[in-house]
């Protein structure tokens, strides 16, 4: 009895222990051993016969809305609402989980924070992640062609909320996405001016919104020579340049992401700079960047967004800033955030650091069309360099002969991009990337077109691999 | 390569085993084995590349909500909101998901249908099954003694969706409820009150709520010689008979749940009767029945119930129901549903069987589970089945061949010429910056014809028409697209004149 009561006294004072260590923030590790010896001690008293333990939290990353929080949240709303309304858009809504498969490889880096649901015997399910995806997956099982629409609901990641800082894990999110082909830009400046509008009629302080372009980004990585593959880990990287400094950036490009210091000051020349119409007149200039065509492109489409913008009287509210990159892989054209110049704050508290309040962008890859193949093509055989068709001949041959379904492009010297362009087109799943260095090394470069990964594979292993990754699994659900 | 066609054939052939283990409903260690052994040999097939499917479909026993059909869902949660707001209540919302552990153990039967979230290494997660047991938890968290309170979300039920018969994995349940102790049977009459108001002001057919209180169907068990512990199991078989045929449901009790054919007999004397407030005084002199302390206690609170009701106009909406037994652990006290007599018919249509459209009753107990000294709030409360509602309105409008509008829009910015864009831009701008409702084509250079008729296919009972002339003149051209009439009107008089035409007070378009 009395070893039972020094017992519980123990677990008393661990839990305390624990209890502080948090309070002070100390070091992960050393909370995590604390705990783990708390959880032996109680181990040690063994079954908790008479104490029946209460359940009373909501999952960790979520809470529940009080009559006063909703309150707030039904005025909200309303000139969310309301604004959406009058700018003509419908609304839908979608489930809370989807087929498992609809989400996987739409979110890149951000795959790793979704919330799956067990597998029960039935569907392999997932909750939706975002609202964009579930309207692409709308859009082409309606086969919908042009739509204008706003969706409000709560979507679920996975990361790590730090509650104080408004961070969760089940989140509202307000969507109002234009589908559609139309004149360029006129559907981008809509968009635009409801967030404008949006923001000033909540008074939650002033606002900017910046705005930038994938291709120009695209364009300005590819003449600060970053590998094509790179592409996407670099754009997270730059992307945290409105939280971190270049310092910062640059280490994590050069020491994590495997870049040259050169091509990181390359890279930093451009991303440090922001400002109105000027900066895209001015860059339209730039010797380097108006030679690549993607670069051109975004440029000439943002120009025609500031003679929109203007006449929709939100100009003075926008600032063009090439380090917004934001972390989503679907975006193809312009893309945006705005954030809140002045933070609320109440007499003698620290500010409250909120950061981006609305954000969104173009993504016309998106759409998610119901794939008739009219070919069973597993691999395309690509170069990457000049003089390489006696190779891709080769290798062609040899998948063939091994009963690979292969094919190649009739040309020559054949880019690499049109040749991942057509994978896409034609629904081939596999390039086999044949490349100068590879071929001393005796490995082929196996290019997921889904995922965009690449891995070296011998090329003695390589149609075991093929093989492997494009037999037909069958769908049970 | 042979190795992997063979794996994939073993694949599909247990996935059959398991859909017919199901499908003749084998016991649920039995699934649970075959299914672990589908698992294992998914699991061997590793990783599908080519497979590069895009899956065009919602998950099964779930649907989007077009435009059309927000539109009607729209409508009827206002009608549902204004009554509870008409009564006092306040909202709350929960989170999706709960702790695995607070929904354990509250269900029943009904455990089995719960989505579990999978085991990612933090904490066991399982989607909300209904709105109640997160609103005792809501209560205990926040130590309240005494609310009102309405809430409506989404929940999920893994059970097997008929979806035309209007039943689905994910759907919404409106509900309501008031805890706390108070002066017995006011609270529930209230209840009642609103479920009546409710269906009443969604016009959607002739309705009846079933009553009955738990006391009384376990009083009735007892006296009838059912052991304590089955009396949950047999509530269920109880009732089913709304559904199935007493035969069925004797069967059920007898063949699957262990009862004597004598002890079922008896129940079926009892569970067979429904009537007024005149069965409540007939049972009151069962000489069984009235012998039984918790039968009476029910059968007294359903007699002042039924006074209350009658002050509140609505006794003759009301049947005490001895089969109503409604398979949910957690109720202590009354318990009600509502059904629908007549479902609207198309002329030769076949009827639409959708029965329950809300129910609920008292659970006293389900509180103090979350609290740690065990402290009890009494609470009563109703949920409203709002999807099969939704697919009754839906039809009705159909039938009525009466059209939705998906948009608010009062006004297109329309242009009579070409290179008038920037011009349409200004415009735009300038109305939604006076708060109307505005639309634009975005194309540079549309065609008259072409705006005029989006109006139409979109409802939009205004054209405000940018010509170069009228530019010169300082007006812009209002058309009504319904009369086709145009007038010329002063560009600083244009936002106050679509006002007084599309104010909803009048319809003048």
């Amino acid at each position: 009895m009395a070893e039972r009561a020094a017992l519980e006294e123990l677990v008393r004072l661990q839990g305390e222990r624990v209890r502080g260590l948090k309070q002070q923030k100390a070091s992960a590790e050393q909370i995590e051993e604390e705990v783990a010896k708390l959880l032996k001690l109680k181990a040690q008293l063994g079954p908790d016969e008479g104490k029946q333990k209460f359940v009373l939290k909501t999952p960790k990353g979520t809470r529940d809305y009080s009559p006063r929080q909703m309150a707030i949240r039904e005025k909200v709303f309303d000139v969310i609402i309301s604004c959406f309304k009058r700018h003509g858009a419908e609304v839908i809504d979608t489930p809370v989980f989807e087929l498992k498969e609809t989400l996987t490889g739409k979110y890149g880096e951000d795959s790793k924070l979704i919330y799956d649901l067990k597998d029960q015997g039935g569907e392999l399910l997932s909750l939706r992640y975002d609202l964009t995806v579930p309207f692409a997956r709308y859009l082409a099982m309606n086969k919908l062609t042009n739509i204008k629409r706003y969706h409000i609901a709560k979507v679920y990641r996975r990361d790590n909320p730090a509650m104080t800082r408004g961070r969760y894990r089940e989140f509202y999110q307000c969507d109002f996405d234009i589908a559609g082909q139309f004149d360029p830009m006129i559907p981008d400046a809509e968009c635009l001016k409801i967030m404008c509008e949006i923001l000033s009629s909540l008074q939650i302080g002033d606002f900017l919104v910046k705005v930038n372009d994938r291709r120009i980004l695209d364009g300005m990585f590819a003449i600060c020579g970053v590998p094509d593959s790179k592409f996407r880990t670099i754009c997270s990287s730059v992307d945290k340049l409105d939280k971190v400094s270049w310092e910062e950036v640059k280490n994590e490009m050069v020491g994590e992401k495997g870049l040259t210091p050169e091509v990181a000051d390359h890279i930093g020349d451009y991303v440090q700079q922001h400002g109105g119409v000027s900066l895209v007149e001015q860059l339209l200039q730039d010797p380097k960047l108006s030679q690549n065509k993607q670069a051109l492109e975004g440029l000439e489409d943002l120009k025609l967004l500031f003679e929109y913008l203007t006449l929709f009287g939100i100009a003075d509210k926008i600032s063009f800033d090439l380090s917004l990159a934001r972390g989503l892989d679907y975006y193809t054209g312009v893309i945006y955030e705005a954030v809140l110049l002045q933070t609320p704050v109440r007499p003698g508290e620290e500010p409250l650091g909120v950061g981006s309040v609305a954000a969104g962008g173009r993504y016309d890859g998106l759409a998610l069309e119901e794939k008739v193949r009219t070919t069973e093509t597993q691999v395309l055989v690509a170069s990457a360099q000049k003089r390489l068709l006696e190779e891709r001949l080769k290798l062609v041959s040899e998948l063939w002969d091994a009963g690979i379904k292969a094919e190649l492009l009739y040309k020559k010297n054949p880019k690499l991009l049109n040749q991942l362009q057509y994978c896409e087109e034609a629904g081939i799943p596999l390039v086999a990337i044949i490349g100068e260095q590879e071929l001393k090394d005796g490995v082929i470069k196996l290019r997921s077109v889904a995922s965009r990964e690449e891995v070296d594979v011998r090329r003695e292993d390589l149609v075991e691999e093929i093989k492997r990754r494009t037999s037909p699994a069958l769908c049970i659900c």
